[in-house]
């Protein structure tokens, strides 16, 4: 059984972008609607397996590490495959019907799309640290592809600086990886953490970890590495731009967040978590200003996501040499914004691409008397906003609450600053948007009126995310899940 | 599943789920749309009184579950919470069926009353939150659902307004959060209790509890409008007059107000934040806001914004009232919750009623007004009488309450605030009523509308009647079981502690 919940999660994807390459982009769509569906089930399927059973190492194709390739599916990793499942899902399915089919080139839009969602199952499901460089690879050249997607000169130029800063960061990592396989003559994070911890390894020269986690700062676009991210992810369609921020950027954060939690207590120090806050809280407040400052609505969201991925960045210090209580608060907090901002920023992505259909121009300023005409989406585009502001009940809140206990818990009461003073900016460009909104100008009465399923898609994500808030508790306690020696298979 | 359990939710769903539904709505369907307004103010309403039966029988109604480890979502039903959720169901009511008059043939009334259902659910929320964590939520979706009625009119003036309101009331929202935050981090989950939880703590935490007081009240004082903090309050009288109506009665100024109830009353505990020394710093401030609004008040020649004046002074009768350590004069601030609603409403109804139907917007218009539409007039002057004082009305047991308490508790001061505060209200009030009933109609109205043989529409006219028959029997009866002044009581014998 198992075995085949694996097998879908992993070559379906792949069979999948093989099937649509040699399709058209409505063929491909057909397609595409059967493959969400499959992933979607098998997903379900693995993570209420895990919740039953609890976490497992999965050697594939039988071969035990070090000379096979070892999955390892805990708690976390389920969650994130199945928060890519209602992600992905969504934005392949608002893609659908947003794109073109008269635009030859939208064709390779369904194997990007499947390229890309492999790519992510093998991150969060990877344990060796050359597997999920693969993944890595995987996904930021389908990302790259699915931003020259947006057609224009502009959109060339985005993808082309997207791939270079994604080459670069990649090359930093792998450089870190190749010392660390000097170092320890194996790529498993939990072998490298359990050598580390029994004590026989000699001390670590900090230069590794600090390549390594520069690599993947620059693909998670971490202030002042973020230049690549608000062209990119303003000038790609909306739906490519929504699984960009929801997800791409998450895949990098996460193994640096997996790299750090299994052996930053032994590669890294004080000073490299507070840098990495630090740099955080800095992203959070100019990342903010910027998008307040955007004149085009994507920009505004682009920017945010500048902003949103650097309040996970406080898990670096809210982690090291920390109680055991504080650093699970701030495991939690990272957790939950990883989805909660997955969530609320795809449905805003959306949400803002049918703005755009709606009103047919991509400024602010132009959504004058929208609130009048469409307000389903604006609606959505709010609600994603609460989120992002981190108001109750939404995960956005919940995520914020416990980073705050963290900071006040480890006595790291800067951090207090960076999460209240982020959430007033966030409100500061969200209400931008909605002040636009309302004003009333009478001359313009002709609004295009986007598909129906357009407007409830980003819906559903939307209250997905302000939802999560109530049932954090649950949801947490499936991420609490780790591995059960021997069990699951 | 129990009534018990099933009430407070029940309550909270009908004005939830019937902003859901208007905003599914199309604009067309005028008819329904006003029938599921009034049908649900008026099943919530049939709620809210099934609790307060069950309440002064003695019963409990509490719904909770943990929504992150140690942080519970609880909805409770306490006599405290009874006295503002009964105040925002009847004034619901009342203001549905003006707005509906109000906003005849306006666009974008979907948009209006989908928001201003949410307002209200948020509001039932902050009355039935029964820990600050779950009182924090609503009060930020209260924040939220008031911002698009506040600029519903979308012109730049109404823009602004909206901006201004927005960013004193996150500022404040994050503050809240801040102490909330910290006081969890301290002692961890406080549930709103009897008496507070800090009634014997120990001398290390004296401190951060002081600052974590001085962090709350001033979250809780922007939405309170306590001077240095009432700044948003005037600027937001450019939203219709319903919207200003139920901010000034019900939903804004009193969730500040209400929580700063809680915080004294249920989670620091009356006599505990008297031992820290810090009532004594909230009565000053109260105090110094009731003066200084009066005063602001007279100066005003708009209509809307000399009755905002009015409210920042008025809403601190109900903060200093939380000063004055005796049950005699905490029941008579607490009174002043429902009485400055009622009274407060009655008023912003008139002038709405003014501008609607006269087109009068300044106080110099109102000349012979009184000849023209005397019931709105008769409304008006009675709801001013009561804010000034005069008995039997609402407003006279407010003060003759708190005066008297505060002179049992050996608090001489405040009796002279109330003096003066009352001297100020006639100074700004009597010109008005004179205007209307005494000055002859110089110029023709700006902009006059007729209905037939009624002043103006009967949507228009009933609210304030209603109100001002509420704001007169609540001074009379006052003595009665279930007026607001018994139900203050009860709340002071059950919950206060003193």
């Amino acid at each position: 059984m198992i075995l085949w919940v694996m097998a879908g999660l992993l070559f379906t994807p792949l069979a999948w972008a093989v099937l649509t390459l040699l399709t058209g982009f409505r063929h491909g769509r057909w397609i595409s609607w059967l493959g969400i569906v499959l992933q979607a089930l098998v997903s379900v399927g693995l993570w209420a397996f895990v919740t039953r059973d609890g976490g497992f190492y999965y050697p594939l194709g039988g071969w035990q590490s070090p000379l096979g390739i070892e999955l390892r599916v805990d708690g976390l990793a389920v969650t994130f495959v199945l928060l890519t499942a209602v992600v992905a899902g969504a934005c392949g399915w608002h893609a659908s019907l947003y794109l073109d089919p008269e635009k030859s080139w939208h064709r390779y839009f369904w194997p990007l799309f499947w390229f890309l969602w492999a790519g992510l199952n093998v991150v969060w499901l990877g344990d060796d640290l050359f597997n999920l460089y693969v993944g890595l690879e995987l996904i930021s050249l389908s990302a790259v592809g699915l931003v020259a997607l947006g057609g224009q000169a502009g959109a060339l130029r985005a993808a082309l600086r997207y791939l270079l800063a994604a080459l670069l960061g990649s090359l930093f990592y792998l450089l870190g990886v190749a010392l660390l396989y000097g170092q320890f003559g194996s790529l498993s994070l939990s072998g490298i953490a359990g050598l580390l911890e029994s004590g026989d390894v000699e001390s670590v020269p900090v230069v590794i970890m600090v390549l390594m986690l520069f690599g993947l700062a620059m693909k998670t676009a971490l202030f002042p590495l973020h230049k690549w991210l608000p062209p990119a992810h303003g000038i790609a369609k909306s739906p490519v731009s929504a699984l960009l921020s929801a997800l791409v950027v998450k895949a990098s954060f996460y193994i640096a967040a997996r790299v750090w939690l299994e052996t930053g207590h032994h590669m890294g120090g004080y000073a490299l978590g507070q840098l990495l806050g630090a740099l955080g809280g800095a992203a959070v407040i100019w990342g903010s200003w910027l998008a307040f400052r955007q004149e085009k609505l994507k920009q505004v969201v682009a920017y945010s996501s500048v902003a949103q991925i650097g309040y996970l960045f406080l898990l670096f210090p809210l982690t090291w040499n920390v109680s055991e209580t504080i650093s699970v608060q701030a495991q939690q907090g990272m957790t939950l914004q990883v989805i909660s901002h997955a969530l609320a920023k795809s449905a805003m992505f959306l949400a803002a691409g049918n703005l755009i259909l709606s009103v047919g121009s991509n400024r602010v300023d132009a959504l004058a008397g929208v609130s009048r005409f469409l307000p389903f989406s604006l609606f959505s585009f709010g609600l994603a906003g609460v989120s992002l502001m981190g108001l109750p009940p939404s995960g956005g809140f919940a995520a914020k609450w416990l980073l705050l206990q963290a900071s006040l818990a480890s006595g790291q009461w800067w951090w207090l600053a960076v999460l209240l003073f982020g959430g007033l900016l966030s409100a500061a460009y969200v209400f931008r948007v909605y002040r636009a909104s309302f004003v009333e100008k009478t001359d313009v009465d002709e609004f295009y009126h986007p598909h129906r399923s357009l407007e409830v898609i980003p819906m559903i994500l939307a209250l997905l995310s302000l939802g999560l808030g109530l049932v954090a508790e649950p949801v947490l306690s499936v991420m609490a899940i780790s591995f059960s020696e021997g069990g699951g298979l | 599943m129990t009534t018990g359990v099933l009430l407070p939710v029940l309550a909270l769903m009908t004005s939830l789920l019937a902003s859901v539904v208007i905003f599914a709505l199309p604009e067309r369907m005028h008819g329904v749309r006003v029938l599921i307004n009034l049908g649900a103010a008026g099943l919530k309403l049939v709620l809210v009184g099934v609790m307060i039966w069950g309440i002064a029988q003695g019963r409990e109604y509490e719904v909770a579950f943990e929504m992150l480890p140690g942080l519970r979502f609880v909805l409770r039903a306490d006599a405290l919470s009874m006295l503002f959720a009964g105040l925002s169901g009847v004034l619901w009511l009342l203001t549905t069926i003006y707005a509906v008059g109000y906003l005849e043939d306006s666009p974008n009334r979907s948009r209006f009353f989908g928001f201003f259902s949410l307002c209200v659910a948020s509001t039932t929320g902050v009355a039935l939150a029964g820990n600050l964590f779950t009182f924090f939520l609503f009060y930020e979706m209260l924040t939220l659902s008031t911002y698009p009625l506040v600029v519903h009119r979308g012109t730049e003036k109404a823009l602004k307004a909206g901006r201004n309101y927005i960013i004193y009331t996150l500022t404040g929202g994050a503050v809240l959060l801040l102490a909330i935050a910290w006081l969890h981090g301290l002692v961890g989950d406080l549930p709103f209790q009897a008496g507070g939880h800090f009634a014997d703590v120990e001398e290390a935490l004296h401190g951060p509890l002081t600052i974590i007081f001085v962090l709350l009240i001033a979250g809780l004082g922007v939405k309170a409008a306590l001077v240095p903090l009432h700044g948003w309050l005037p600027q937001a009288m450019v939203a219709p007059a319903p919207v200003s109506a139920l901010l000034h009665a019900v939903a804004v100024v009193k969730a500040g107000a209400f929580g700063i109830v809680r915080v004294v009353f249920e989670v620091y505990g009356v006599s505990a934040a008297h031992a820290l020394g810090l009532l004594s710093g909230l009565a000053v401030v109260a105090a110094f806001t009731i003066i200084y609004g009066s005063v602001r008040a007279l100066y005003q020649v708009d209509l809307k914004k000399r009755l905002a004046f009015s409210t920042i002074s008025q809403v601190s009768y109900i903060v200093l009232g939380l000063c004055l350590l005796g049950p005699v004069g905490v029941a008579g601030g607490l009174v002043h919750l429902v009485h400055q609603g009622i009274m407060k409403i009655t008023l912003f109804f008139c002038a709405g009623n003014y501008a609607e139907t006269l087109g009068i917007h300044r106080i110099d218009e109102l000349d012979g007004a009184g000849r023209r539409m005397p019931a709105t007039s008769v409304a008006f002057t009675l709801g001013a009488f009561g804010m000034i004082g005069a008995p039997p009305l609402a407003g006279f047991i407010t003060k003759w309450k708190m005066g008297s308490g505060a002179l049992t508790v050996g608090m001489d001061w405040v009796v002279v605030v109330l003096v003066v505060s009352s001297l100020l209200n006639a100074a700004y009030f009597l010109p008005v009523v004179h205007r209307l009933w005494f000055a002859e109609q110089r110029t023709p109205w700006p902009q006059e509308r007729r209905w037939g043989r009624l002043e103006t529409s009967a949507w228009l006219i009933w609210p304030p009647m209603v109100t001002t028959v509420f704001l007169v029997l609540a001074g009379l009866l006052a003595a009665m079981p279930f007026s607001p002044l018994n139900w203050a009581g009860l709340i002071v014998m059950r919950e206060v502690a003193l």
